[in-house]
């Protein structure tokens, strides 16, 4: 029952397979056994699941059931749960019990889900790899020696590994399609806007979307349905119905016009990657879609422009972090000013302080101009590359990654490298767009994600497309060792 | 543009963050590689286009209306310092 989705456990709690305490049982089990070495949780919340468990068994016996009612998920530990440590990757937050629930958490609380715990991630969500985390790399279950992609790295391995049939996670510039495309996943970053941030700790606040990492489409339409929605918390929740995302994967793909951007066909694309995704297009072609090049002509400055605008809005949220009000404060500190400097430099990783500084340094006096505003011109023209496109198009599709997963610490000496794990991802964060990863094929073992990007707002779109492509193939069914 | 040790030390400064001799000199190889990648957009001409802030920028921010709406957590919150006595956040002293 371990290897079941969200789908395959409603129906089964629905018939009285078994009851959401033996599932949760069965997953804190597995947690127990393999946790310690894939390290994807970071806090293992037993009891508290075991007695959601029953409260969800007990509401089901009174016929009060909904779809999620009594399922197991892992949420991120970037979204703040009342009376459990979220500490977002960073020794800054090491001790900080939130006295609130963040949005998220409170739509999948009081949906009756079952929280097994709060999952590793890259320190404030700042990498590709899950490395930066102070609570250490995780594991991918696809092979133990590679990384699980980041930086929801915690939550993919969660999934990928059935310690969890789904989880939370959040993108900024990939994080939630990258891990999806290392991990043999379906991941959903929604459209800016479509989920609430509010309670969801900060690093780029134009550019976090919360969404989750499925075993398919079917199940993260059921997990988007709860979380996605206005919020009068967050000033930039949009006041959009939310369609009903189940009903709409039935939907045919007859006349589906997909585009192939050029510029992630090119240099730098891995060539068995490639065919796998070619063979993947091919497969929409015979589910009765159309395939047409188009040029996203400003995509090659994307990762230039998100490493201005991202670290500039970083350096701003974390300067919150002082060791005054909460989180980390250095010993014995001789004034205000040390205080500072060696609270920060303490609670924060190499990684957070390294962005804080370019940010800190592209928005001081004299290089304003040159470096943030000169990106958020990039940033209105790549979007306005994506405008064009979808004249043409419905969706577009092309790798999620140049490649598969790479080992533990090949990449952690070189930021720049790490950035560029991010070249097919980040863009369409600049533009605010939704975009999914689904597994598509494997290359010596190893799982290869398709990205598909939709128009503002047409997450239904893209959950049914990527359906309708797992309908007709059994990539995602794919697990390791298996 | 390049960088050197005075403006890593300058940024470190106005970002409230003691580095060690060892962490600025890889903040600024590091940064001078970033800044390489960076400088990447500076040559596209993008005289006439206006900067975009939020993907979202037609949307406006929204009021709500001038009432109490958030719950009294004072005392939880207080609760969250590392240094608090009688409601005050409690810091080194700033004034001789």
């Amino acid at each position: 029952m371990l290897n079941q989705g969200i789908t395959e456990i409603a129906a089964a709690l629905a018939k009285g397979e078994y009851s959401s305490v033996e599932i949760t049982q069965a997953y804190l089990n597995q947690i127990s056994r393999h946790n310690p070495d894939i390290n994807a949780y970071v806090t293992v919340t037993g009891e508290l699941a075991l007695s959601q468990a029953k409260a969800a068994d007990a509401a089901r016996a009174k016929g009060n059931a909904g779809v999620f009612t009594g399922v197991p998920y892992a949420h991120k530990d970037i979204f703040c749960t009342t009376g459990v440590k979220t500490a977002c990757g960073s020794r800054m937050l090491d001790t900080f019990i939130a006295p609130y629930d963040a949005s998220v958490s409170a739509s999948l609380n009081a949906a009756g889900g079952v929280m097994l715990g709060k999952t590793n991630m890259d320190e404030f969500a700042m990498g590709s790899s899950n490395e930066t985390s102070w609570y250490g790399p995780v594991k991918n279950p696809w092979n133990r020696a590679l990384v699980p992609g980041g930086s929801s790295g915690g939550s993919a391995a969660a999934v990928a590994g059935h310690l969890a049939p789904a989880a939370t996670a959040t993108d900024t510039g990939g994080s939630i399609r990258q891990p999806a495309s290392f991990c043999g996943l379906t991941g959903i970053k929604p459209t800016y806007g479509r989920v609430s941030r509010w309670g969801m700790i900060a690093f780029a606040s134009s550019l976090d979307q919360a969404g989750v990492l499925t075993h398919s489409a079917e199940d993260a339409a059921i997990m988007m349905q709860l979380i996605s929605g206005f919020d009068p918390k967050d000033s930039t929740s949009v006041d959009l119905p939310v369609p009903d995302y189940r009903a709409a994967l039935a939907q045919p793909l007859k006349g589906l016009r997909i585009g192939l951007p050029t510029q992630h066909f090119a240099e730098g694309l891995n060539a068995e990657v490639e065919v796998q995704i070619r063979n993947a297009l091919k497969e929409f072609e015979k589910l009765g879609a159309t395939l047409k090049d188009i040029s996203l002509d400003n995509s090659h400055l994307s990762v230039a422009a998100y490493y201005v605008i991202a670290p500039a809005e970083a350096s701003a949220n974390l300067s919150r972090y002082d060791g005054v009000r909460f989180g980390h404060r250095c010993d014995k500190p001789v004034d205000l000013e040390d205080l500072y400097k060696r609270s920060r430099a303490e609670g924060f990783g190499t990684e957070v302080k390294r962005r804080i500084m370019v940010g800190t340094y592209a928005l001081s006096a004299g290089y304003y101009d040159a470096y943030y505003i000169k990106a958020q011109k990039v940033r209105r023209l790549i979007k306005d590359d994506f405008a064009r496109a979808f004249n043409e198009v419905d969706v577009i599709m092309g790798p999620t990654s140049p490649h598969t997963a790479f080992p533990l610490g090949a990449k952690t000496k070189d930021p720049v490298k790490m950035y560029l794990e991010d070249i097919y991802t980040i863009a369409v964060n600049l533009a605010g767009l939704p975009g999914m990863s689904i597994p598509a094929g494997l290359v010596d073992g190893l799982p290869v994600g398709l990205q598909i990007v939709g128009r503002d707002f047409d997450e239904a779109r893209l959950l049914n497309v990527a359906h309708q492509f797992q309908q007709a193939t059994d990539w995602h069914k794919r697990t390791p060792g298996a | 543009m390049a960088i050197d040790m005075k403006d890593v030390e300058n940024i470190a400064h106005l970002a409230r963050l003691q580095l060690s001799a060892a962490e600025k000199q890889e903040a600024l190889n590091s940064i001078t590689n970033i800044l390489n990648v960076i400088d990447g957009m500076q040559a596209l001409d993008t005289s006439g286009v206006e900067p975009l802030a939020h993907a979202n920028d037609a949307a406006s921010q929204r009021l709500r209306e001038d009432v109490v709406s958030e719950p009294d957590q004072r005392s939880e919150l207080m609760a969250l310092a590392p240094s608090s006595d009688k409601g005050l956040f409690l810091v080194p002293k700033v004034l001789e």
